[in-house]
């Protein structure tokens, strides 16, 4: 008998883990305790670009409670430096990274020291007992004249230029040449935007803890990539790979800013085998603003071609990307991840893009939710809106015009991808209706003819993303220092439970519910009865973690390779009980059955069988468990219309959202609630470098945006209600049909924002508003005024606002 | 962060609140809600020896009826402000102003005198009480004084509060029947002002009989916008008349520049602002 089940996957299942998740119950790194734990704090640099000439820490050793304090030169020989994995090209320049500064500081926030203590109170005590001389050297701020040399940091590098990597279609076959393309155009629209500093702003600070006493020295990290780190501490710190366990517990959040081998982590290590104690670290939220990796900063030069007729005709993309002071995990390869997106969803016939990556003396640069493909995005669905005004025509109609249309799938693009489905118009015209785009467009020519104060705008964005990564193929063909493969194993229990061994590693995204879908459908068993493991190399030793939206099209497909696996197994043993041939059986809901007949076994009861071993095919091992290791064919490429309407405050600059009405298709979808959590995060943190998110420094190289009063994050107030719905076009890529959600929103919304923005105000002569998109800076703009930046001193927040928490020399009551 | 260790002290009458701060000297700091202190030390901007929290003293907290006028005990919670009746009647600008501030959770915990004594220039509550022409009653060691609101804000987080004295109450004369609005401006619905505007007018029959305008952070304190409070006082009630008046909102003020505005872009606000706050307040 089968059962007709409904099936788990495409079931809106609350998520088991939200539980323990949202109450706090869990073991968070910061949780931890361990007999005889000591506690580490860091003094950091209050200065961008300093040489160290001296460093006393004499009055910190004798502070109550402190056990050692370490500085750079006193670790320099162990702690090695730290790794980049992905050399864009093979002249690459890079500096040393060491964990604690040696001799040179090259950001403000940069650690130079390390206290141990018994309290976590006596270790940033003690801070203030460590005293190091600064000799200041020039800082290096600005991008373009940090491309220019005018002042270097990294001086024995003899330039501020890391790499400089270039694709052109002309060149790669892939298409036609831009410079004959632009030469020959009707229409150019020539534009440089900028995509400010975003700091990643997860919800659970940083921490580490490290015991050295086992025989395997184990370190739990709120990281995203426990077995990459294991991997990284090895070779940065030469203690052997297999003396190496790495716990990830339950992590709150990341956003690609856990996606990183920390000095923190390294210098945790390091001072833990020093003293042989177990030691604990966990960052403050300043610490966290001001040192953890930074996202997007670039500065992109952009030339479109086009004929009247609005065909275009060629993309030139130039791109300055800011490193930072140093090349973190993979600081240079998050603009070449954009390389790949900038001709969209588009039939260009020619692209070249062009990136030189540059040194500056802010905090490192690297994986930012989206990870170039956002800045990708952006550009061209500005640019797209940007030709449709100069031609007088719809921007939805340009852009239909452009795209490729859903009879010709699969498609080759001028940037050498194979997009394997998709179906644009389906997606626009349900964005359209969604929205009422019709409504709000006659309600924007009629408050223009009134002149409204308040005036609308509608802003566009289409997109499309290369996620799942990777094909190891293809990344070993960008230079990337690794696979894009996953692993998974089933293990099944002698009580008919299951477990899911993943090598992906959850940290907000609802790996256990999803995968419990999968297994539960593919092996017939409830849901309840699957519990999933992950997060600690001891228990799933193979993976390479959770970022670029891989987890479900990579990390699900080896589930459901080795679900394949153990149901192939247990089939033998089946037909060995039920004696009958193999081919006899058919499988579904959970059981064999004997083709024709109603004999039928459950393989909940081939694994009791298989456990007890008492009777077997002659030559079967008694186990059913089993692995698999997925690497994928091609990138999957979900996409997405996104439609934003705007209120802009015309006598304030003030921006509302009025309505957002987005529909993405993802492919196949396993769990709708998770898929809706994806839009809405993705959505606020692509709204939030519309409108709100800047890292600022000052002259000197402080960040001045050092508390969440400076750094502006929404909060649901901020946000509008979401339309969202979705379309379905199955990946052709992978087995599960899906196409990874991870990013979708915080691609597509940011262009639909501003886009929507200068829409608005349009008629008073505005193309273009720099992001974050402030009031001043949009009042500026409708009065004609210098839109930059007033001043990078801190806005009042408390009496917060105006000090640095480096230097802390202000003021209260 | 942590903050630095400090002793702790709890007096339960003003006299001995007093008597505590005068004995510690510099080194003492008082705590009302700690919402604006407690950052500060976890931040280690500040590391006072000893906090002295005035949380257990009845006789500062609640609200009471004197008369012409209302007291608010320094230590009465922004939450409490908000619902309470003699505030709503006879002080509508200040419930306005407070049901701006932050969000519940910290309007449970800080308090309208810490809030004035913190006297950040982009507080939401210092304008407010300026407009009313409230009194500060303080009381150190050689027992009250009181110090009038305009008095009171001496410059940025800097108030006439010596040393030695603690702010104990403050008086609010009745504005009885007047209309009022606070309109702030900010960039996340959670922020301090930008610039904000507290206004509160009485009309009589279409004409404007008084008016009060006060706006946050135009300077390093509270300022009165007089020029605009005297174009309005007889004139009509009227839009045209509002919005006149309003022009006069940026005159004498030298606002900061900072990351969220330049002076210029604040002047503008400001009278944008005024126009709006005086549209809303001769309409409530
Ligand atoms: C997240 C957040 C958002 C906020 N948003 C806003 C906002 O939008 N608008 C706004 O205006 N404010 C805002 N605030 C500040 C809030 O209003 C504070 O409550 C207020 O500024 C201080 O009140 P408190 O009772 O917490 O004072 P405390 O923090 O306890 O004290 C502040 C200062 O006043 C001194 N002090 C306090 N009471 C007395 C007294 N009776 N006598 C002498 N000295 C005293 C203290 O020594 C200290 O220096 C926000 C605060 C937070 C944490």
């Amino acid at each position: 008998m089968t059962t007709t089940a409904e099936p788990e996957v495409g079931r809106a299942r609350l998520r088991k883990e939200d539980a323990r998740l949202v109450t706090g119950r869990t073991r968070w790194t910061d949780n931890l305790t361990l007999p005889g734990l000591l506690h580490l704090a860091f003094l950091r640099s209050p200065v961008a670009h300093a040489r160290i000439t001296a460093v006393d820490t004499e009055e910190a050793r004798r502070m109550p409670g402190v056990i050692a304090v370490f500085t750079g030169r006193d670790l320099a020989a162990a702690q090695g430096s730290l790794p980049c994995a992905w050399p864009i090209t093979p002249d690459q320049k890079a500096p040393p990274a060491p964990p604690l500064a040696v001799d040179q500081v090259n950001f403000a926030g940069e650690a130079v020291a390390v206290v141990v203590a018994r309290g976590a109170a006596q270790a940033q005590d003690a801070l203030v007992g460590i005293d190091v001389t600064y000799a200041d050297l020039p800082v290096v701020l600005d991008l373009a004249s940090a491309a220019a040399d005018s002042d270097l940091v990294h001086p024995d590098l003899g330039t501020n230029r890391s790499a400089r990597w270039v694709f052109d279609s002309a060149e790669a076959g892939t298409g036609g040449d831009v410079d004959a393309a632009i030469g020959a155009a009707e229409v150019l629209i020539e534009r440089t935007y900028r995509q400010q500093r975003l700091i990643p702003a997860f919800m659970e600070p940083r921490s580490v803890v490290v015991d050295p006493t086992g025989e395997q020295l184990t370190m739990w990290s709120a990281t995203q990539i426990p077995h990459i780190l294991r991997l990284m501490l090895a070779l940065t710190t030469g203690t052997p790979e297999h003396k190496v366990r790495v716990i990830a517990p339950d992590v709150g959040g990341g956003f690609g800013g856990k996606l990183q081998v920390t000095p923190e982590e390294v210098v945790a290590m390091v001072v833990a085998q020093r003293i042989g104690k177990p030691v604990k670290w966990t960052e403050t939220r300043s610490e966290s603003l001001l040192s953890a990796h930074h996202g997007r900063d670039q500065l992109q030069k952009l030339t479109l071609a086009a004929r009247r007729d609005g065909t275009v005709t060629g993309l030139k993309v130039e791109l300055l990307a800011d490193m930072g002071a140093y090349l973190r995990l993979v600081t240079p390869g998050v603009p070449i991840l954009g390389a790949f997106m900038f001709n969209a969803i588009y039939k260009f016939p020619a692209y070249r893009f062009e990136c030189t990556n540059v040194f500056t003396t802010k905090v490192p640069t690297d994986a930012y939710r989206g990870a170039g493909r956002p800045e990708a995005t952006y550009a061209i669905e500005r640019l797209m809106d940007e030709l449709a005004v100069e031609l007088g025509r719809d921007p939805i109609e340009v852009r239909e015009q452009n795209w490729i249309k859903h009879d010709e799938f699969p498609f080759t693009t001028v940037a050498g991808l194979e997009y394997d489905s998709g179906n644009y118009e389906a997606a626009t015209a349900r964005a359209k209706e969604l929205l009422g785009y019709d409504a709000l467009r006659a309600e924007q020519r009629e408050r223009r003819a009134r002149g409204d104060v308040v005036q609308l705008g509608i802003g566009t964005s289409t997109f499309t993303e290369m996620c799942g990564l990777a094909p190891s193929r293809v990344l070993g063909a960008l230079s990337y220092g690794a696979g894009g493969w996953e692993h998974a194993q089933i293990r099944m229990l002698p009580s008919g439970k299951v477990e899911v061994v993943t090598g992906s590693s959850a940290h907000g995204q609802g790996h256990e519910t999803a995968w419990s879908q999968i297994v539960a459908d593919q092996l017939g068993v409830p849901f309840e009865d699957v519990e999933v493991l992950h997060g600690d190399t001891q228990i799933s030793p193979r993976g390479l973690d959770t970022y670029g939206s891989r987890s479900l099209t990579v990390g699900g497909m080896a589930v459901l390779k080795a679900g394949e696996k153990v149901i192939k197994k247990a089939r033998r043993v089946a037909a060995h009980l039920m004696e009958c041939a193999e081919d006899d059986l058919e499988f579904a809901g959970g059981r064999f059955t004997v083709r024709g007949t109603e004999r039928s076994t459950g393989i909940t009861d081939v694994a009791l069988a298989v456990f007890a071993a008492h009777d077997l095919p002659d030559g079967v091992e008694p186990t059913l468990d089993s692995e698999a290791t997925f690497d994928p064919d091609n990138f999957s490429f979900p996409h997405g219309t996104h439609l934003c309407a705007v209120e802009v405050d015309t006598e304030t600059g003030f921006t509302r959202i009025r309505k957002y009405a987005c529909v993405d298709d993802v492919g196949k979808v396993v769990n709708p609630i998770i898929v809706e959590g994806q839009v809405h995060g993705g959505l606020a943190q692509g709204i939030a470098q519309a409108l709100y998110e800047e890292a600022i420094h000052d002259e000197s190289g402080t960040l001045t945006t050092g508390t969440l009063a400076d750094y502006l994050v929404p909060s649901a107030a901020d946000l509008p209600h979401f339309d969202t719905d979705r379309t379905e076009t199955p990946s052709t890529t992978n087995q599960l049909g899906a196409k990874g959600v991870g990013e979708a929103g915080t691609i597509a919304s940011t262009p639909a924002v501003v886009n929507a923005i200068v829409d608005a105000v349009r008629h008073l002569g505005v193309n273009d508003v720099e992001m974050p998109c402030t009031p001043y800076r949009v009042w500026a703009a409708i009065n004609g005024a210098n839109p930059s930046t007033p001043s990078t001193t801190p806005a009042p927040g408390g009496g917060l606002g105006s000090v640095t928490p480096t230097e802390p020399t202000g003021g209260t009551a | 962060m942590i903050p630095a260790a400090f002793d702790y002290l709890v007096p339960s009458t003003v006299d001995e609140a007093v008597r505590l701060l005068a004995d510690a000297g510099e080194e003492a700091k008082i705590i009302a809600g700690g919402q604006s202190l407690i950052p500060v030390l976890r931040l280690r901007l500040a590391d006072p020896g000893k906090l002295i929290d005035l949380g257990r003293i009845p006789e500062l907290r609640g609200i009471r009826d004197d008369g012409d006028a209302i007291v608010i005990g320094a230590m009465t919670t922004h939450y409490d402000v908000q619902r309470d009746p003699l505030v709503h009647d006879h002080a509508s600008l200040l419930r306005l102003a407070t049901d701006t501030v932050a969000d519940p959770q910290v309007r449970h915990q800080g308090t309208l005198g810490g809030a004035v004594v913190h006297a950040d220039p982009a507080g939401d509550l210092l304008a407010p009480v300026l407009a009313l022409d409230a009194e500060l009653v303080v009381c150190g060691m050689d027992g009250r004084r009181s110090v009038a609101a305009k008095d009171f804000f001496v410059d940025y987080f800097t108030t006439a509060l010596r040393p030695e004295e603690i702010l104990v109450e403050v008086r609010i004369p009745k504005h009885t029947g007047w209309g009022a609005h606070y309109e702030k401006f900010n960039r996340v619905a959670q922020a301090w002002s930008i610039v904000a505007v507290a206004a509160t007018v009485r009309a009589e029959n279409g004409v404007i009989t008084d008016a009060r305008v006060a706006l946050t952070n135009m300077s390093s304190i509270p300022v009165r916008a007089h020029a605009v409070e005297a174009a309005l006082i007889g004139g009509p009630a009227s839009p045209g008349a509002i919005t006149s008046a309003a022009a006069h909102a940026a005159e004498g003020t030298r606002p900061t520049s900072d990351t969220n505005a330049d002076s210029t872009y604040r002047q503008h606000l400001a009278r944008v602002l005024t126009s709006r706050a005086l549209t809303a307040a001769v309409g409530a």
